[in-house]
C-alpha cells in the first residue's frame, strides 16, 4: 500500500480487486483557478481503476456545474459538458450541498447534470463513509 | 479611482474591504472580473452589498467572465457590462486604479 497512489497498490495482483470508496470534494469556482479542471482529470483517471467514485460539490464548487457556460471569449476550454459524460464512465454519484446552493441563489434546476442535493449533515455522513477523500 | 476585483466574494473578504474603502469616494468605479463576477449575480447573499454600492459608485463587470460562468441571465440591474476593450477604456479614463488582490 502506498500513500502516493491513494492506497491503491499497483504491484500486488491480489489487491487489484479491492474496491474503495473515493470521494472528490470540489470547492472552487471553475475558471479562476485550475482546481476544478484538475479535479475532473483525476476523476476521469480514477474511473479507469474501477473504484467506487463520488463527487461532492460545496461552496464555490457548485458553480462548476451551473448551466449556460460559454468560455469562447475568455479563450479557455469549457469543460462543463464533461460532467454530463461522467455517467458513461459509471460515475453517477454527484452530491451537492444545499446550503451552498442557497447561499448563491441557485437551485437544482440551474445545474447541468443530475445530482443528489443534500444537507450539510447528510454531506458529513457521506464524507465519513469514504475510504479516501481527495480535496480540490 | 478604478477598483478592480477578481476573487469570488464567497471565498474571501476582498469585496468587503474594497467596498469599505471605495464607497467613501464619490467618483469611484468598481470593476468585477474573473471569479468576482459572481458578485454581479442576483439572488445570492452578496446581492445587497452590490445594490448598496450601485447607489454610490459605478459598478462594471467583465462580460466574457460573466458568460464563461453561465451568469448571463442573473446580472443585477444597474451593473454595466464591458468587454476587454471597455476594460482598457476604464483604465485609461480613470486617473489611477487599484487591483484588490
Amino acid at each position: 500500500m502506498t500513500e502516493s497512489t491513494g492506497g491503491i497498490d499497483f504491484e500486488d495482483e491480489d489487491a487489484s480487486g479491492v474496491i474503495k470508496k473515493f470521494m472528490f470534494v470540489n470547492r472552487k469556482a471553475p475558471y479562476g483557478t485550475i482546481y476544478a479542471l484538475e479535479s475532473l482529470e483525476v476523476v476521469l483517471i480514477s474511473a479507469a481503476f474501477d473504484q467506487d467514485v463520488s463527487l461532492a460539490f460545496l461552496d464555490d464548487g457548485v458553480y462548476q456545474i451551473v448551466k449556460g457556460q460559454h468560455t469562447k471569449a475568455i479563450a479557455m476550454k469549457n469543460f462543463s459538458p464533461t460532467y454530463r459524460a461522467l455517467e458513461g464512465y459509471d460515475i453517477e454519484k454527484l452530491y451537492v450541498e444545499k446550503e451552498s446552493l442557497d447561499q448563491r441563489g441557485l437551485t437544482e434546476d440551474d445545474l447541468l447534470v443530475d445530482v443528489q442535493v443534500m444537507s450539510s449533515a447528510e454531506m458529513a455522513k457521506m464524507m465519513s463513509e469514504q475510504d479516501v477523500v481527495i480535496s480540490f | 479611482m478604478l477598483h478592480i476585483i477578481n476573487k469570488s466574494p464567497f471565498e474571501n473578504h476582498t469585496l468587503d474591504s474594497c467596498l469599505r474603502v471605495a464607497l467613501n469616494e464619490p467618483g469611484a468605479a468598481l470593476l468585477l472580473t474573473e471569479d468576482a463576477v459572481y458578485a454581479a449575480s442576483k439572488g445570492n447573499v452578496i446581492e445587497s452589498k452590490i445594490v448598496d454600492a450601485l447607489g454610490k459608485v459605478k459598478v462594471y463587470a467583465l462580460w466574457p467572465d460573466i458568460e464563461a460562468r453561465g451568469m448571463q441571465d442573473r446580472v443585477i440591474e444597474g451593473i454595466k457590462m464591458v468587454d476587454y476593450g471597455g476594460f482598457v477604456d476604464l483604465v485609461a479614463e480613470h486617473s489611477n486604479c487599484q487591483s484588490w488582490l
